[in-house]
């Protein structure tokens, strides 16, 4: 593609993460500073950070291309989303702060005061982290390839680099800065845009997004294939594609109906039905599980917590950001929509996740305007991935540098970010095949079925004891990891199994809680003595504390 | 005004009486009910556990009844939508009804339920502090 604005966008975007990230620097000066941002933050800017934290890759690239894929289906994706910040809310958010955990280990010892428990957290917060780190340096990778026709390592490489060398120097300080910034940034990236291709599809004459013939190419088209597929052709020939076919398609052709994929009007626009197969519903409700339910076991969610002054403004805070990140998710659903009518051959080519990027230029032609307006997007797609992956980085690093290093000083957080930022930056190189937004879910269902019945219980049952938070983790969590491994390493799976292994929370959530709850009644002595004293600090408001 | 200062370099002085200091906070400190009320808390009376117990529950049935309100009014869209497949075809100014419910109507709906618990559990709080507080009341 021969876009000459939007290198320089995206080296902009990264050099104003890096200068604000020197800029933090200078004034982090205690180790406090560094890593809890002296809690001097204003809700305002620490609900935007959270915000930018958290829409990454997978919100900023990944739903939209779902959308195109699949249809109304996977709306569900980004109602998820943002739901998970109100499970946060009502659930946790409070409490959490009050507790003065920085981390979800700090979390397991101060509630249980089990070592053992705090060994297992550390590892399920380093693998969440790292499956969550993967998609958003392979999303860089693949953004850099299609908009600017790099090798795929580049862009992996480039980010991981970034990131790296930004938490590594300045720390939480610098990056709330980052992050506040990132969030308008991405959203101005989709908001603009969309502006712009509303008013094209008005003068284009309202195209239908789902005309009654099936979806057809606008423009002359010629599409290579990168994964495998099976095509139906409109006279009714099948045909195998394999990566690297080259197909031609002249303007006004139908788009062949592609296997796995909702080609099909009707598949596309309307819900899943019930019928003689349940698993659709299924999997929609596993994955309203995972999402509603993981957010809050995500790590580099709960470190923002800790920058709170107190509960009440940490409830505060959840709200803004589950605001934010509501006005956010409106945007991408239109990109997935239009992408039915302007970039029909993504649906071929197997590349849905660049819908994003291509979408400005095929609306609106590679003139000035749709050229901007492309550069615009990459920018947002470029900060999605630094400021997730530095959040991400942030409490990987911050829980390899207690509980694995065992060194609470800055060089000891330094040390443990090249290591947290190393190993992802390996995996990334080796799985470029991935569906970005699928590796999203699967770590949302490792989250929920890990951390979040160890909150939920550890903050409003007083039963809960260390050997039933260790066997739920274990239960429902490696159940969870199971499931992970096979999707990523083992063999493809049909039917039942398939859908019980792709989507797991429906089943791992409900172990995990059983578990928990069952074996903490059965070693009920084990019980803290001093729950009650944590108790009235974790919910009584901090204007009554004496200490 | 002659001020006796401590002799400290001699060895053997007798030492100076203790300077006390009387701030404001310990005549406005009379409020001696209340006092107690916090000092339970702190040393885990029955009554300061009992309080906190019904603090707890009160914001964890909050919270419960707020999931139950989304529970139903999202959860129950995919199992709706799968039983009365015509509600998919209905359409609201073009737009068939659950593309408008969930890209559109969802967010304002999650946002308004987080609104509501957020001023629900500072009332609970609220009421809390004045129990506390004022406990005759």
């Amino acid at each position: 593609m021969g876009n000459d604005f939007v290198v320089p966008a995206i080296v902009a975007v990264t050099l104003v993460t890096v200068g604000i990230g020197f800029y933090g620097l200078r004034l982090a000066r205690t180790t406090s500073d560094f890593l809890v941002a002296s809690r001097a933050i204003s809700p305002t800017w620490n609900a935007a950070a959270i915000g930018g934290e958290y829409l990454s890759a997978a919100s900023f690239l990944g739903i939209a291309g779902l959308v195109l894929k699949y249809g109304v289906d996977v709306l569900w994706y980004p109602v998820g989303f943002a739901a998970g910040y109100l499970a946060l809310l009502l659930f946790v958010a409070a409490p959490l702060r009050r507790s003065g955990a920085f981390t979800l280990p700090d979390f397991c010892e101060l509630r249980l005061g089990s070592r053992r428990l705090r060994i297992l957290a550390t590892a399920f917060v380093i693998f969440i982290g790292w499956l969550y780190l993967v998609p958003q340096l392979q999303g860089a990778g693949l953004t850099l390839a299609t908009v600017a026709g790099s090798p795929y390592p580049l862009g992996a490489l480039l980010v991981a680099a970034v990131v790296t060398a930004n938490v590594a120097l300045g720390g939480m300080r610098a990056i709330t800065f980052v992050q506040a910034f990132q969030y308008w940034l991405k959203l101005t990236a989709l908001a603009v845009p969309v502006i712009f291709l509303a008013l094209q599809w008005q003068a284009d004459g309202r195209p239908a997004v789902t005309p009654p013939d099936g979806p057809t190419f606008r423009a002359a088209t010629t599409v290579v294939v990168e994964h495998r597929a099976t095509l139906t052709l409109p006279d009714g020939d099948i045909r195998e594609v394999r990566p690297g076919d080259e197909l031609t398609f002249a303007a006004g052709d139908p788009v062949p109906d592609v296997s796995g994929v909702a080609t099909d009007a009707n598949d596309w626009l309307l819900p899943s039905a019930a019928g003689d197969d349940d698993r659709g519903l299924f999997a929609t409700y596993s994955l309203i599980l995972a999402t509603f339910l993981g957010t809050m076991g995500l790590p580099h969610v709960l470190v923002r917590f800790y920058t709170n002054p107190d509960g009440a403004a940490a409830r505060r805070t959840t709200l803004v950001v589950l605001a934010l990140v509501g006005a956010f998710y409106l945007l991408p659903t239109l990109y997935g929509v239009l992408g039915r009518i302007y970039t029909p051959q993504l649906l071929l080519s197997g590349q849905t996740d660049a819908v994003v990027v291509l979408l400005p230029e095929a609306a609106l032609g590679d003139g000035l305007a749709g050229r901007l307006l492309a550069a615009l997007v990459a920018a947002g797609a470029f900060a999605a991935f630094l400021s997730t992956s530095s959040g991400l980085l942030t409490s990987v690093a911050g829980v390899i540098s207690t509980d694995v290093l065992g060194r609470g000083s800055v060089r000891g957080f330094r040390l443990a970010t090249v290591i947290a930022g190393g190993v992802p930056a390996v995996l990334a190189l080796h799985v470029s095949g991935l569906d970005v937004s699928q590796v999203v879910g699967l770590a949302f269902a490792v989250a929920a079925s890990s951390f979040c019945p160890l909150l939920v219980l550890g903050i409003w049952w007083r039963g809960l004891t260390d050997v039933g938070a260790t066997a739920g983790v274990v239960a429902g969590g490696g159940a969870a990891i199971g499931a992970v491994l096979v999707t990523v390493l083992g063999p493809p799976l049909s039917g039942w199994p398939a859908t019980l292994i792709a989507q797991p929370a429906a089943w791992t959530v409900p172990l995990a809680f059983t578990v928990m709850v069952a074996v903490s009644m059965a070693t009920r002595r084990r019980a803290p003595a001093d729950v009650a004293a944590t108790m009235l600090r974790l919910h009584t408001p901090e204007a009554l504390r004496m200490q | 005004m002659a001020k006796q200062l401590p002799d400290v370099g001699s060895s053997g002085a007798v030492p100076p009486p203790r300077r006390s200091r009387i701030v404001l906070a310990e005549i406005t400190r009379q409020d001696t009910r209340a006092e107690r009320t916090r000092a339970e808390l702190a040393q885990q009376t029955q009554v300061g556990e009992a309080l906190v117990r019904g603090l707890v529950r009160a914001q964890l049935a909050l919270a419960l009844r707020l999931s139950l309100v989304v529970a139903i009014g999202l959860g129950g869209l995919p199992w709706l939508f799968a039983i009365a497949p015509s509600l998919g075809r209905t359409t609201v100014a073009g737009v068939n009804l659950p593309w408008l419910l969930l890209g559109v109507a969802s967010f304002p709906f999650l946002i308004g339920v987080g609104w509501a618990y957020v001023r629900l559990a500072e009332r609970n709080e609220q009421d809390f502090t004045d129990l506390v507080q004022r406990p005759e009341r």
